[in-house]
Order: structure tokens, then C-alpha cells, then sequence
């Protein structure tokens, strides 16, 4: 997105300002993150998110206790200052679960999307690429799969995992599982990016240069439809959090010990008469991750699209 | 337009016809079956489990499997005898023992019962407040409705439901944890259910509404006199309601599997419950029953959203 697409509106207030004004090229990503950075509700989420992801990432070097280390003398305790969320039922901290259980619950949700991605982005790619009967036949199968009980699906496949699979494994089927049901938005943006990019004029010279049809979509047509995507990807991530945390619940994720956020919930729903801080903090680890993430992405759908802003 | 609801009619019966094959090979592939050892239960000796196989054709080939219970279902309406409810079939189970002698305490229409009030607070709710927060774009009402809505499309139903049970009935004491029939005990897994769908609803009405605020039409409206209310009334509304309805079907089908997360949490007796059971029983019919009967209702909620739509949009049919 270079000087014409930009807003002529904002005043010059930084050095990338300036740069636009003195008819500077930046390229689109820079221009979207000088228009995140201004959206503050955003960049708290996006603070939040890095923080969860890398406390997640070093949990053995930064918890205080061990994921799984019990102190029997202090049981289903309620929140004090040696244990800020209380412990559980073998007095295990219930902080440092959750910090790793967004191993489990983060993971799942970042490769799972990821695996739609790719899914996605390859079927939308070649359905919108070369259009026609090609296309036709392909979203009609999109249509098709839209009309499944995606859950319900899902639930089916974690079956086919042995129960006494390794939390690898099981994880495994939650990224594979999840990709398969969730690819379908993802391949319809791309196909709606490919139908419009392919007429227009960077594309034909490409195609006059004697480009191979594999060269004009990885070089020229992806790239110009990433924008949107990594919206798709930011709100998607959520919802992937949260069937994660589903799956987990009906007890079909990650067995224990391992934690994940769906899990502990599960069990501190059985505890809540007793000990509700048990279910409470779970509970809030995963709407707190769900609305950061919701936030992210209104953010960015905003700064990559500024006619859009205000607008859904 | 006959040409049209045909054409949504056979694709809705392929969707039907490709979701009972998906369901019966995902039921091969799983390991263990109804009579196996580690499907809980004591374990049987080999010559049982093949006779008990024997008794409900899971001997058979599989293909042959699939066509007695597809015909058996079309011919018949019968979903088959439950697999480990010993002596129960699948239909009694989903329907009641009599479904016309209480039709409305059978599970199938306590499931029924229990997507339609949320649906109900989700359309009553969500339509209203996308429409004060476009008119007051910006303002502290559309500020508020959009909190809410933001908080309601991130917070799972489980959550919210072991909340407000936390609240509500743990701490204050004013509504029942679970069950239903009464009113008290239908208030939670209403809100536990609806609110989800009304954020995505206010969302996407205010959306829908802004554009339309922005069209030409509008201001020539205006500008020939009209009152700012024939406005709305009449112009605004009904051209901002259209993406809303497309939205619905495809809401659906979250909405009738969160019906069964939502009565795990209250122990509603709706046909969730069968299904999860069903899962851990491997127990072949009453899943494929309850798969079906989902998938039934979220294809014909699709078909009439498709036709609603065609009727609102004429465009739509000529595509």
C-alpha cells in the first residue's frame, strides 16, 4: 500500500509521518503497524498475547513451582500470596498449571490454524487461480462441507485416537483434526483475493513475462492477499482456543496430568461447590485469551483496511 | 424460483446423504466396537462378543451394514436398537417411550425447547442493540452494546454457564443448578446459550446498518422530506436485516452443538447427553441417530435461510 492509498488526513506526527508526506515508499506492513500502534486496546492485547506466549514458552524457567509438583499440606487452598490463584486437589499451584496449560491450549490453537492455513489457502489458491469449472466444481464442495456439524465431526475423529496416546499424539489429532474443519473461510477469502487479483495488470505483465502459473501465485498473487488472512488467522485463533478447551472439557483433549485450560475447567467444575477458584481462573484464562485475541484482530482487520474501521 | 428451492432441496439431501456416510466409515475406523472389551463393561468371552455381533449384523460387511440401516430408517423411521441400552431402541430413547403422551418433556423436544428460547433472546436482544449502537455510532451506547458484544463472543457458553451457576445459584441462591421444566431452571441455559449468538447478531446488524446508513438511497430519502423515522422504518431496516438472516443458518450449527455443552453443565435431559454417552459407548446407532438428527435439522434450518434470503434478495436466485 504505498502514498495514494494512504490517508492524507493524519497529520504528520512521527518520522514515518514525514516519510509519507515526502512521497517515501513504506511498504504495506509498515503502514499497518504505524496505524496498529495508534489502536491502544489493540496493542494491549497484543502486549497480553506475547507475555501469555512466551511465559508459556519458558514456564520451566520462569514458575516458581513445578507443573506438577503437590504439596499435600496445603490442598484446594483459596488464592494467598504463596499461591496466587490457590491450589488444587493435590495442591499443585493452579497459576502455574495455567501458565502451562497454554502450552497445550496456545499450541493447539497457533498449529491449528496454521494447518487450516495451508489447507485453505492452497485449495482457495487453485480454485481461484484458474476460475472456471475448476473453481465451480470446487466451492461446490465448500458448500457441501459447510452444511456439516463441524463439532460433531471433530468429537468423532478424537475417537479414533487410542486413549492411551501420548499427549504428542494427542495433540497431533487436534491439529489435524482441527485444520480439516476449519479450512473452509479461509479457502473461500483466498479464492474471493485470487478471482479479483488475477485481472489486473501485475499479473497479466507477469503472465506476458512468461511467469509459470506456480510462480504468479506464490510470487504475485499470495503476497497481495495476505492481508486478510492474517485477520482470518488472528480471529480464528480464538475460536480454536475454544474448541480446544470444548474437547477438553467432554474429556476428549490431553489427558492429565498434562494440563490445558478446558481440562482444568472440567475438573474444577466438579470442585465448585467447595472450591470454586478451581473453575474460576481457567475460566478466566480463556475468556481473557479469547477477547485479547478478538480485540488483535478487529485491530488489524482496521489498520490493514482503514475504510473499514468503525465498521465490523 | 421453483427451479431454485429444487435445486437447494437435492443439494440439502446430498449434504444429508454424505454426512451418514462420513459418520458410518468414522465408526469403522474407530478402534474398539460396542461388544469389545475395552468399551467398558465386563469383558466377554470371543464367542459372545461374536454372537452378540452376530445378533445386530455387525458381522456383516460393512457396505451391507450401511444400506440395512439407511433403509430401515428411510422405510421404516426407525433408527435402529440401541447397542448398550440393552433392550431400548435408539427411537424410544430420542423420542420418549410415547412421544404423543408428553411430547414436550421428550428429550428430542427438551433439545428442541432449549435451542429455541435462546434463539428467541438472541434474535430479541441481538437485532435491537446493533440497531441503537449504529444510530449512535460512536457514542457511549454504541460503546457499551459493543463492550458487551465483544465480551459475548469471547466468552465460551461452558464458561459463562459455571459462572452464572456460580453466581446465581452457588453464591446468591436465587435459581436452581440444573435440571428442566421450570422457568427458574430455564433462565441460565438460556442466557449460557443465547448470549453468544446475540453478540455475533449485534455485531453484525450494526455492521449491516452502517453501510446501508451510507447508501444513496438513504439520502435521497432524506432529501425528498421524508421523517427521519419512514427513514429507518422503512428504507434502513428492512435493506440491513438481509445479511443478518444469512447469517442465522450457518449460526445454527454452532448453535445446536452448543446445546449439548449447555446441557452437560445444567444436566438438561435433551439428546446431548445420548450423544456423549453414545460416544463413549461406541455405541453405533444412537450415534449415527444423534448425528443425524443434528445434521437434519441444521441442513433444513440452511434450506430455509437459503430461501428466505432468495425472497429477500432477488438477486440471489439468479445466480
Amino acid at each position: 500500500m504505498t502514498l495514494e492509498t494512504t490517508s492524507m488526513m493524519d497529520q504528520p506526527e512521527d518520522l514515518a509521518d514525514r516519510q509519507l508526506l515526502e512521497h517515501k515508499e513504506i511498504s504495506m506492513w509498515q503502514d499497518t503497524w504505524r496505524r496498529l500502534r495508534k489502536n491502544k486496546v489493540s496493542m494491549i492485547s497484543l502486549v497480553y498475547v506475547v507475555v501469555l506466549t512466551l511465559s508459556a514458552v519458558f514456564a520451566f524457567a520462569i514458575m516458581p513451582y513445578g507443573r506438577d509438583e503437590t504439596d499435600f499440606d496445603y490442598t484446594r487452598e483459596a488464592p494467598m500470596s504463596e499461591h496466587w490463584f490457590g491450589t488444587d486437589k493435590l495442591g499443585r499451584d493452579v497459576f502455574t498449571r495455567i501458565v502451562y496449560g497454554a502450552q497445550v491450549s496456545l499450541g493447539v490453537a497457533f498449529v491449528g490454524s496454521l494447518t487450516a492455513l495451508l489447507i485453505g489457502v492452497t485449495y482457495g489458491a487453485v480454485s481461484g487461480y484458474f476460475g472456471g469449472i475448476i473453481d465451480d466444481l470446487m466451492m461446490r464442495f465448500v458448500d457441501l462441507m459447510y452444511g456439516f456439524p463441524t463439532m460433531l465431526f471433530l468429537i468423532l475423529m478424537m475417537l479414533i485416537v487410542p486413549p492411551n496416546s501420548s499427549t504428542v499424539a494427542i495433540m497431533g489429532a487436534m491439529f489435524i483434526g482441527l485444520g480439516v474443519v476449519s479450512w473452509l473461510n479461509v479457502a473461500r477469502l483466498v479464492r474471493g483475493q485470487f478471482l479479483s487479483l488475477r485481472e489486473q495488470e501485475f499479473v497479466e505483465a507477469a503472465r506476458a513475462l512468461g511467469a509459470t502459473p506456480r510462480r504468479i501465485i506464490v510470487r504475485h498473487l499470495l503476497p497481495n492477499s495476505l492481508g486478510p488472512v492474517v485477520v482470518w488467522m488472528t480471529l480464528q485463533i480464538p475460536g480454536l482456543i475454544l474448541t480446544e478447551s470444548t474437547l477438553s472439557f467432554i474429556g476428549l483433549g490431553v489427558k492429565p496430568p498434562t494440563p490445558s485450560w478446558g481440562q482444568m475447567l472440567s475438573e474444577g467444575w466438579r470442585a465448585m461447590r467447595t472450591s470454586p477458584h478451581l473453575a474460576v481462573f481457567p475460566g478466566l484464562a480463556i475468556t481473557i485469551t479469547m477477547i485479547a485475541f478478538n480485540f488483535l484482530g478487529d485491530g488489524l482487520r482496521d489498520a490493514l483496511d482503514p475504510t473499514m474501521r468503525g465498521r465490523d | 424460483m421453483i427451479r431454485f428451492i429444487l435445486n437447494r432441496v437435492i443439494r440439502s439431501i446430498i449434504v444429508i446423504f454424505l454426512i451418514s456416510v462420513v459418520t458410518f466409515t468414522f465408526m469403522q475406523l474407530v478402534p474398539g466396537g460396542p461388544f469389545s472389551s475395552d468399551a467398558g463393561g465386563r469383558p466377554r468371552p470371543p464367542e459372545v462378543q461374536a454372537r452378540l455381533e452376530a445378533k445386530y449384523g455387525l458381522d456383516k460387511p460393512p457396505v451391507e451394514q450401511y444400506f440395512n440401516y439407511m433403509a430401515n430408517l428411510i422405510f421404516r423411521f426407525d433408527f435402529g436398537p440401541s447397542l448398550r441400552q440393552v433392550d431400548f431402541n435408539t427411537n424410544q430413547l430420542l423420542f420418549g417411550i410415547d412421544f404423543w403422551e408428553a411430547p414436550l418433556s421428550t428429550p428430542v423436544m427438551i433439545s428442541a425447547e432449549v435451542g429455541l428460547f435462546s434463539f428467541l433472546l438472541a434474535v430479541l436482544i441481538g437485532i435491537p442493540m446493533g440497531i441503537v449502537s449504529a444510530l449512535f455510532r460512536n457514542k457511549p451506547p454504541d460503546h457499551i452494546a459493543m463492550f458487551i458484544s465483544t465480551l459475548g463472543v469471547s466468552i465460551p457458553n461452558f464458561v459463562l454457564g459455571l459462572m452464572l451457576i456460580l453466581l446465581f445459584s452457588l453464591t446468591l441462591g436465587w435459581l436452581p443448578v440444573y435440571g428442566w421444566g421450570t422457568w427458574q431452571q430455564a433462565v441460565m441455559p438460556i442466557i449460557t446459550l443465547g448470549t453468544g449468538g446475540m453478540a455475533i447478531i449485534a455485531r453484525l446488524t450494526r455492521a449491516s446498518m452502517l453501510e446501508t446508513l451510507g447508501q444513496d438511497y438513504i439520502r435521497t430519502a432524506r432529501a425528498k422530506g421524508l421523517r427521519e423515522r419512514m427513514v429507518m422504518v422503512r428504507h434502513a431496516l428492512p435493506n440491513s436485516l438481509i445479511p443478518v438472516v444469512t447469517v442465522l443458518g450457518p449460526m445454527l450449527a454452532a448453535w445446536l452443538t452448543g446445546t449439548f455443552f449447555v446441557e452437560l453443565v445444567f444436566a438438561i435431559p435433551g439428546i446431548g447427553k445420548f450423544f456423549i454417552t453414545a460416544v463413549t459407548d461406541r455405541d453405533y446407532s444412537l450415534i449415527m441417530a444423534t448425528i443425524l438428527l443434528y445434521s437434519i435439522v441444521l441442513v433444513a434450518a440452511n434450506l430455509i435461510v437459503d430461501i428466505i434470503y432468495a425472497f429477500l434478495d432477488p438477486r440471489i436466485r439468479y445466480q
